[in-house]
């Protein structure tokens, strides 16, 4: 069962195209990604998908409903963690869960009785009279992790949950995150992040320019896109060895900085080369997530 | 939805306002000593160091006239400054408009709150000041009382035009252009502390246009235990500015925050 769905969807932003003909489906209890670089439009994408903006074209379907049409009642089923931290500084934390639950028209007695379980997740019950000037970055995220979920949602949105946080919180938002998984919820989440989204989606996109530029698991997507081995090589003479020798040993080169990027599906003519090059020091592995953003995306900065 | 659409009104705004009652209840005392202060120093200090030096002003003590000025120039201030400087901190640098649009609350509920809350407010000092006005002696009729069901019209009239500057706001500085063209001269122009008679026929027939000289016109009577003349079209007029000011922020909102 499909509990978003989004048909060529398009918005303009002042003569530029920032979301130029997405489509998707999201089904029950999946987790999806949506990776892009900053400005590829994952945000607008999400903002389209709540409502919260009219689509130029297209359709969006959240939870059986259309899009803006109904945005309201479906938005009732929804929880969102958004990218920017917006709790309510005037507030402790139980009353940041109070509010919000009124929001939803939930009764006074239904909330209090949800907060002391939603403040053990998010590992806040000792603060929960604390003012969150005090909090932590990682505990602000957990509270609003938590207040995303005041509404015991079917559909989570979570626009780059954990950017900024060190990587014991970070680790600890995604064990909270397969937790609602395993729990039936279905997560929408945008990152950046691959690691992030490795770990947590089972089908990801990603996202340039208003484009989905290709779709599917993050084994699939480095199987379709990246050879398997991937060498770094760097050290004094790497753009000479690169030229005249690694050009031909690998299926593909990459530079950036001082680094040369080997990619091949046979990496053993390569370690032959390099065994007679002790000014070169390189790194073996396995590819990954980010060579395939990074091959599909560019290397170059976006700002 | 169309940007040009009347404002959906419904009780979705309830949960909104209280959040701001919240707040609100926290800071309580100090917000309405603050609020009381400015106007309670205008009162005594020019009503009586002034009003020593001045025969009857329209028929009474100088002090019992600025007194019905002041309980309407709180009112525009309190309703004022909260859509202006509060609003545009909820919508802009605490980004608290923003969660709230993630439940089911749409935009126009969101300003419509804030509308109702602003007004709410205003009638909160308004009526602060009635009292002290009560315990001064300034006010004895029983017609004074009235005034209480004028205060909540003040509050959305002066809340509904800021909401609309509000809207336009880049920062908090955007303001300033908003009282030094509009609010000082409505003070001094609509009848606060001088009859608007006293002015040149040319400023008395701007001061008919502008909201306050209805606002006062309506209650300085009730405070000196008249009943005023053309009162009901003195309250369309507050109504029109304040349909007018409410529409006007919705589109201004939608345009700024769902684009």
């Amino acid at each position: 069962m499909a509990v978003l769905a989004a048909h060529n969807l398009r918005k303009f932003y002042g003569g530029a195209e920032v979301v130029a003909g997405v489509s998707f489906g999201i089904k029950a209890g999946e987790c999806f990604g949506l990776l892009g670089p900053n400005g590829a439009g994952k945000t607008t994408t999400l903002r389209l998908c709540l409502g919260l903006t009219d689509p130029d074209g297209g359709s969006v379907e959240l939870m059986q409903r259309p899009v803006p049409g109904e945005a309201r009642p479906a938005r009732a089923r929804v929880g969102v963690v958004p990218q920017m931290d917006n709790l309510d500084p005037d507030f402790t934390v139980s009353e940041n869960l109070l509010v919000y639950g009124r929001y939803f028209g939930l009764s006074e007695g239904a909330i209090r009785a949800r907060i002391p379980e939603l403040l053990d997740f998010a590992g806040l019950t000792a603060r929960a009279k604390s003012r969150i000037q005090t909090l932590s970055g990682g505990m602000k995220r957990r509270l609003t992790l938590a207040r995303a979920l005041i509404n015991d949602p079917d559909l989570l949105f979570m626009d780059e949950p954990t950017t900024g946080l060190d990587p014991q919180a970070r680790h600890l938002i995604w064990e909270r995150l397969k937790q609602l998984l395993a729990g039936g919820k279905t997560i929408v989440l945008t990152t950046h992040f691959m690691e992030e989204a490795e770990r947590l989606c089972a089908r990801l996109a990603i996202m340039d320019r208003g484009r989905f530029i290709t779709e599917g698991s993050p084994r699939e997507l480095i199987l379709r896109h990246i050879e398997p081995h991937v060498i770094e090589v760097h050290g004094d003479g790497v753009t000479e060895w690169a030229d005249r020798e690694a050009g031909g040993l690998a299926t593909r080169l990459e530079k950036s900085g001082d680094t040369v990027f080997c990619y091949a599906a046979d990496p053993a003519p390569l370690f032959a080369s390099l065994s007679g090059r002790q000014e070169l020091r390189y790194l073996h592995r396995p590819a990954n997530l980010e060579d395939v953003f990074l091959k599909l995306t560019g290397r170059e900065l976006r700002d | 939805m169309h940007i040009f659409a009347p404002p959906s009104m419904g009780l979705r705004f309830v949960p909104v306002w209280r959040r701001n009652l919240l707040v609100w209840r926290k800071l309580a005392i100090p917000s309405i000593l603050g609020n009381l202060a400015d106007p309670l120093i205008y009162v005594l200090g020019l009503g009586y160091g002034l009003g020593s030096m001045l025969p009857e002003v329209g028929g009474v003590p100088y002090i019992a006239f600025l007194a019905a000025g002041m309980v309407c120039s709180s009112t525009m201030n309190s309703a004022t400054f909260e859509s202006m400087y509060s609003a545009f901190s909820r919508m802009h640098v605490q980004r608290t408009w923003d969660a709230i649009m993630n439940a089911p609350v749409d935009l126009d509920d969101v300003v419509l709150a804030e509308l109702a809350w602003s007004a709410s407010k205003s009638v909160l000092s308004g009526v602060a000041i009635l009292a002290v006005v009560w315990l001064l002696g300034l006010s004895g009729s029983v017609l004074s009382l009235w005034v209480i069901a004028l205060l909540p019209l003040i509050g959305l009239t002066f809340g509904a035009l800021a909401l609309a500057v509000t809207a336009m706001a880049r920062s908090y500085d955007f303001f300033m252009y908003y009282f030094t063209l509009l609010i000082t001269p409505m003070n001094l122009l609509c009848g606060v502390f001088f009859p608007v008679e006293q002015l040149p026929a040319a400023f008395q027939a701007i001061a008919a246009f502008l909201p306050l000289t209805h606002a006062v016109a309506i209650a300085r009577p009730l405070l000196l235990g008249q009943i005023p003349s053309d009162a009901v079209l003195h309250a369309l007029v507050l109504l029109a500015y304040a349909a007018a000011g409410f529409y006007a922020a919705t589109v201004l909102f939608r345009r700024r925050l769902l684009k």
